[in-house]
């Protein structure tokens, strides 16, 4: 190393400190009471301290310290810098010094000096704490957890933290070094914008940390703001936690914990001591049958406070209003509650295709990684008992016909293991359920010949690869070349649409040849009582499922003039296909002058609805339409005014396909004169 | 990632000290012998974290973070201010001054290094 050895420098340095030290001693003697005389000199003893000590001359550094200690007394003034004072102060000088220059020469004589010293500064010197023993009062060590256990940090920094220099980032960085956690942001202290200080901290963290005993870890990554902060460490229990320790350094230790123990009493005072510890999840079983009667219950209830609202609308009674809006609210609240209900998450149904996945990868041979996400998705119960086979039979078909056979995988540049994935998310008014796999992609080749085979199609027809694709959902199609024990037993995907087409719900099918393939169901979420968009088409009124509207435009000016075939908005850059309703419902009349767009979307696609008015939100009981109504497109059930009428709800999964029909057509034709 | 730190200390053997851990850990150092020179140092360049005494002559630590606080280059940058012995009173001063944290001396080079690394994330 290029620069000169430390220890050497600090010899070079202690030298002339030490004689500053001199120095201001021998002045001392003369002003005694000169209180930057004696300040220089008290830092010239602190400098030799804390530098002996980094490099090594800890002898140094332990007698400096008493000397300091002794000549602190000095500094505040509450001993006199007297004569004889100043000459021991001088021996232990010369003491420090040989420690220095010439340790092992140094006897015991330090020891002597320092006691004099003490004996002159009135001797009550209390041997201070070594400097060593730094830190300051650590983390009351918590409540002895089992290893592994999950513990609750919250904190929040000081206001001036961010601006101090005090990264949080950087905290929550440790803490994640600690063990495994989740972080999440308390903002319940942000306040509104007009009083926000743009550089002050506001945000505090819980952190539910999974660690043997992070008390210490926790204590050292607070180090430098523990004073000023709010900090509690509590550990995590599944059962009726036991008061839980409070742990931890700061005041705010037991205000979390409030929480845990009052929901603690409760269960107590609810259920018998012993069963206190389920009571979390404690659940009563109902025939599926009161539920439904619920709901119907629910739903008159609905069509009645529609009707009341309807009255109050009209009447200038104060105390009406006000008890039509308080009803309309509780309706709403109940029926939330009773179709949360009959909503579950659909991770207990992908639990169940684990043992499928596991079984099949053993019968065929197959490394497979099933990944399942958006288990916490919820449907109707009843909805999701229907889906099993079909994904059964989707997930069968992916792993026996997707996935290649390892060999295959690795020839074409794959990971031997093949990956089956099964997610859910809400989409709008609905939820997507998708298979995907990573194999081989539909082969549009090997479809077409065994469609032809089967006499499904003719073999002059001229088909697209798209088109092809959609043929596996034809009745009485089988593609595996041989139908193997796993799939193929007499449920085909004919049989999975016609089921999913039975819960009103799409396939939608894609498919890279190499890449694999994702299957997609898409069901409607909510199966009796939605929030619905009423809207006026002439002299009709009809409701548009309010998940499914994105926004409300007006039609604009030329759109209205213009020529038919050219059915397309701009949304903000985007082209958005429309259909006028009058057209399609052959209404009557002139339209009005102002005609709305309701913009709404399915899946991918998103569709404008001309109407002639927007009316407003009104809660919606859905009834079916009759079998003699069974074959309109238009409309996937009807509904009851307030005012006792009647209006059709309309089916925005089919909208948007008409939607999307014309705008094939329309790029199919522009390509077409294009070309 | 590099940073660049400014030590203040009137001590030449603790700076050195500094200046060789700091530049062996792969950051830049920049020294000043009192606050005053820190200081002009601090607010002449854009500086990453800071690293002073508290005991100097001129101006000393607690002074320095109090006047360096009041300029805003001083936002979100950490100090960390070096103390023989852990005393709570001063660590409060220091604290309320406007100072992040703090290392009780004699510290060991690793010591510093995880300091910085403490707050600076590097």
């Amino acid at each position: 190393m290029s620069l000169p050895d430390p220890t050497e420098t600090f010899r070079q340095e202690a030298r002339e400190l030490l004689e500053q030290l001199e120095a201001g001693l021998l002045d001392l003697e003369r002003h005694p009471s000169n209180t930057d005389l004696i300040n220089s000199t008290f830092r010239a003893l602190h400098t030799i301290k804390g530098s002996g000590a980094m490099f090594g001359f800890t002898d140094v550094a332990s007698f400096v310290h008493e000397f300091e200690t002794a000549f602190d007394r000095v500094r505040k003034g509450l001993s006199p810098a007297t004569p004889d004072l100043i000459a021991i102060a001088l021996d232990a000088k010369d003491h420090v010094h040989t420690l220095i220059e010439t340790p092992q020469s140094a006897g015991a004589e330090g020891e002597a000096i320092l006691q004099r010293l003490r004996a002159l500064v009135s001797g009550a010197a209390v041997p201070a704490a070594t400097p060593a023993t730094a830190a300051g009062p650590a983390v009351a060590s918590v409540a002895v957890p089992a290893p592994g256990k999950r513990w609750r940090l919250r904190f929040t920094l000081p206001k001036d933290a961010l601006l101090y220099g005090t990264n949080p980032l950087l905290l929550l960085e440790e803490i994640r070094a600690i063990g495994p956690c989740e972080i999440k942001a308390l903002t319940d202290k942000v306040p509104a914008l007009g009083d926000l200080d743009p550089e002050a901290t506001y945000l505090g963290w819980q952190v539910d940390l999974t660690a043997d005993d992070p008390a210490a870890a926790i204590d050292d990554v607070f180090l430098f703001l523990r004073d000023g902060m709010d900090l509690s460490l509590v550990p995590l229990t599944d059962e009726a936690p036991a008061a839980p320790a409070p742990a931890a350094t700061a005041p705010l230790a037991e205000a979390p914990a409030a929480p845990v123990k009052k929901r603690a009493a409760k269960a107590e005072a609810q259920q018998p001591a012993a069963a206190a510890e389920k009571s979390a999840s404690s659940s009563l079983r109902v025939p599926a049958e009161r539920l439904d009667e619920l709901m119907d219950r629910v739903g008159e209830l609905v069509i009645a406070q529609a009707r009341l609202t309807q009255i109050a609308a009209q009447s200038s009674d104060g105390n009406l209003k006000t008890i039509a809006e308080e009803l309309e609210r509780l309706s709403s609240g109940l029926r939330d509650t009773t179709m949360g209900i009959r909503m579950v998450p659909i991770g207990t149904l992908f639990s169940r295709f684990r043992r499928l996945v596991h079984d099949l990868s053993r019968d065929l041979d197959k490394e497979i990684e099933f990944v399942t996400t958006g288990e916490e998705t919820e449907l109707d119960k009843t909805m999701i008992e229907k889906l099993a086979d079909p994904l059964v039979h989707l997930i069968r078909n992916s792993v026996d016909h997707g996935l290649e056979p390892a060999a295959a995988r690795v020839a074409a540049g794959k990971a031997p293991k093949g990956t089956v994935r099964l997610s859910a998310v809400y989409a709008g008014a609905e939820v997507a359920i998708s298979v995907t796999d990573d194999g081989a992609g539909l082969n549009a080749a090997r479809i077409r010949a065994k469609a032809e085979e089967n006499g499904i199609i003719a073999h002059e027809a001229k088909l697209t690869d798209q088109e092809l694709y959609q043929l596996i959902f034809a009745p009485g199609f089988s593609t595996a070349k041989e139908i193997t024990a796993l799939s193929g037993r007499g449920v085909g995907m004919d049989v999975v649409k016609r089921t999913i087409d039975g819960l009103r719900g799409t396939i939608d099918l894609r498919t890279r040849p190499g890449e694999g393939t994702t299957l997609t169901l898409r069901l409607p979420l909510t199966l009796a009582i939605i929030d619905g968009m009423l809207v006026r088409v002439g002299n009709g009124r009809y409701t548009i499922p309010l998940a499914a509207v994105e926004e409300c435009v007006e039609l604009p000016a030329e759109a209205i003039s213009a020529s038919r075939g050219r059915n397309f908005l701009d949304i903000r850059g985007s082209l958005v296909p429309f259909v006028r309703m009058r057209d399609i419902f052959n209404t009557a009349g002139e339209p009005d002058r102002y005609q709305k767009v309701v913009i709404v979307s399915s899946g991918e696609g998103r569709v404008g609805l001309v109407v002639d008015q927007i009316i407003g939100n009104y809660q919606t009981v859905i009834k079916q339409l009759s079998k003699l109504h069974a074959g309109l497109k238009a409309f996937s059930g009807a509904t009851i005014l307030g005012d006792g009428t009647v209006a059709l709800i309309l089916d925005t999964v089919h909208l948007v396909g008409m939607g999307q029909a014309y705008e094939d057509k329309f790029k199919a034709e522009t390509t077409g004169r294009a070309a | 990632m590099s940073k660049t730190i400014l030590t203040i200390d009137d001590s030449a053997s603790v700076r050195q000290m500094i200046v060789l851990t700091l530049s062996g850990a792969g950051h830049t150092v920049i020294e000043a012998g009192n606050g005053a020179d820190g200081y002009s140092k601090a607010v002449a360049q854009p500086v990453d974290a800071i690293l002073t005494d508290l005991n100097m002559p001129v101006m000393n630590g607690i002074e320095f973070i109090k006047k360096y606080r009041q300029h805003p280059a001083s936002k979100g940058v950490p100090i960390i201010f070096l103390t023989t012995e852990s005393d709570d009173a001063l660590k409060a001063e220091a604290k309320a001054a406007g100072a992040t944290g703090w290392i009780v001396k004699p510290f060991k080079q690793d010591q510093l290094v995880s300091v910085i690394k403490k707050v600076t994330g590097a």
